[in-house]
């Protein structure tokens, strides 16, 4: 089976309703531990926005992006909402291709993101 | 891992709606052309992943070449009754496949898939709307070290509409699941392995979403069952479109 890679991903709180998950490297079913736990970390009691910061993904494939449909799920449930910067165009393609775009909202930057969600 | 790969040429690109160039003939070909993709977020049932597992103990074959003969022979490994038309160019990222599925009361349903993803150990069918589900279903192999290559079926899926979801109540997961586990064994029938197929399933999120309801609209199965009602008329009528 795929190694596990657990290296954890950055978490900031740049207010108490707002948290950013810096992504790193790859997404795939190998990274849901390191997912799931930053999303964790990620989600308080006052949390109303969850930011996904892509800046850094180098590699997903089809088991990475239903990792991210899973992550939604969690998020609608713990009525907040999930945001994204930092995709390449390429990423970008996959999203619309999955219409994870419809559900996700996609900024060009950290601050577009941020002020969408203030 | 990072950095030794890359999943540029893996994805398809966006489309709109998918158009039915190529396929293998006999399929009725309805349901396809013209539909939009669909994932899980434009379902309407419970959010379901399902995962069917075959070990392939007694096999030296790698990852690479199960997801090759499992491309290349993806048809005859699914059961009787149903039909996978697929595409000329074979299972590459952006080619649409045309399937005819059996359903209770001798119906067919004729819809199809878009290749998403493929890769050389994974790839990834993705529904359109009308099919019974939206979402998609992930086919992989992998192998540990010094381990047989195990070989996955991963869906994850919404009913895509109310009726759909009381169809998937009522048999339809269970016949899903038959329909898998089918093609896992005959997978591992394949490389000389009598394979014991292993079923996990996870309720992702129990809410329904009632906005979707409206996808009933696309319905495969109506529309199939119109469209064979409808025969008769068609083949009544062939004389007179010839004619102009």
């Amino acid at each position: 089976m795929t190694e596990a890679t657990t290296a954890s991903m950055t978490v900031r709180t740049p207010s108490e309703e707002i948290s950013v998950i810096d992504i790193d490297g790859e997404i795939t079913a190998a990274r849901e531990p390191a997912l799931m736990d930053a999303y964790g970390r990620a989600s308080g009691d006052r949390t109303r926005r969850v930011v996904l910061n892509f800046s850094g993904l180098e590699y997903m494939n089809s088991s990475g992006i239903g990792l991210l449909v899973t992550l939604l799920v969690r998020a609608n449930r713990n009525h907040q909402r999930l945001q994204a910067y930092g995709l390449s165009e390429h990423y970008r393609q996959i999203f619309e291709l999955t219409r994870l775009d419809e559900a996700i909202g996609i900024y060009d930057d950290e601050a577009a993101a941020l002020a969408a969600a203030a | 891992m990072s950095g030794s790969h890359t999943d540029g040429d893996a994805w398809a690109k966006p489309v709109e709606k998918l158009a039915v160039s190529e396929v293998e003939p006999g399929g009725a070909g309805i349901n396809v052309a013209g539909k939009r993709p669909t994932s899980p977020v434009q379902g309407f049932g419970r959010m379901w992943q399902k995962t069917y597992r075959v070990r392939l103990t007694g096999s030296d074959a790698t990852p690479a070449q199960v997801i090759e003969v499992w491309k290349r022979d993806f048809p005859y490994f699914w059961p009787k009754g149903n039909r996978f038309f697929a595409p000329l160019a074979g299972i590459a990222p952006g080619e649409v496949a045309v399937l005819d599925l059996s359903m209770p009361g001798r119906l067919k349903l004729s819809t199809g898939v878009l290749v998403m993803y493929a890769d050389e150990e994974s790839f990834t069918l993705m529904t359109p709307q009308g099919h019974m589900f939206s979402g998609w279903i992930t086919f992989s192999a992998a192998q540990d070290d010094g381990e047989p290559t195990v070989a996955q079926a991963q869906v994850l899926m919404r009913a895509s509409d109310p009726l759909y979801e009381v169809g998937m109540t009522m048999g339809g997961h269970r016949q899903e699941d038959r329909h898998w586990e089918h093609t896992l064994r005959a997978l591992a029938e394949a490389f000389g392995v009598e394979g014991d197929v292993s079923t996990e399933t996870l309720c992702v999120d129990k809410r329904r979403q009632w906005g979707n309801a409206g996808n009933v609209w696309h319905n495969a199965g109506i529309r199939s069952g119109m469209y064979t009602a409808s025969a008769p008329l068609r083949f009544a009528a062939r004389p007179f479109r010839r004619g102009g």
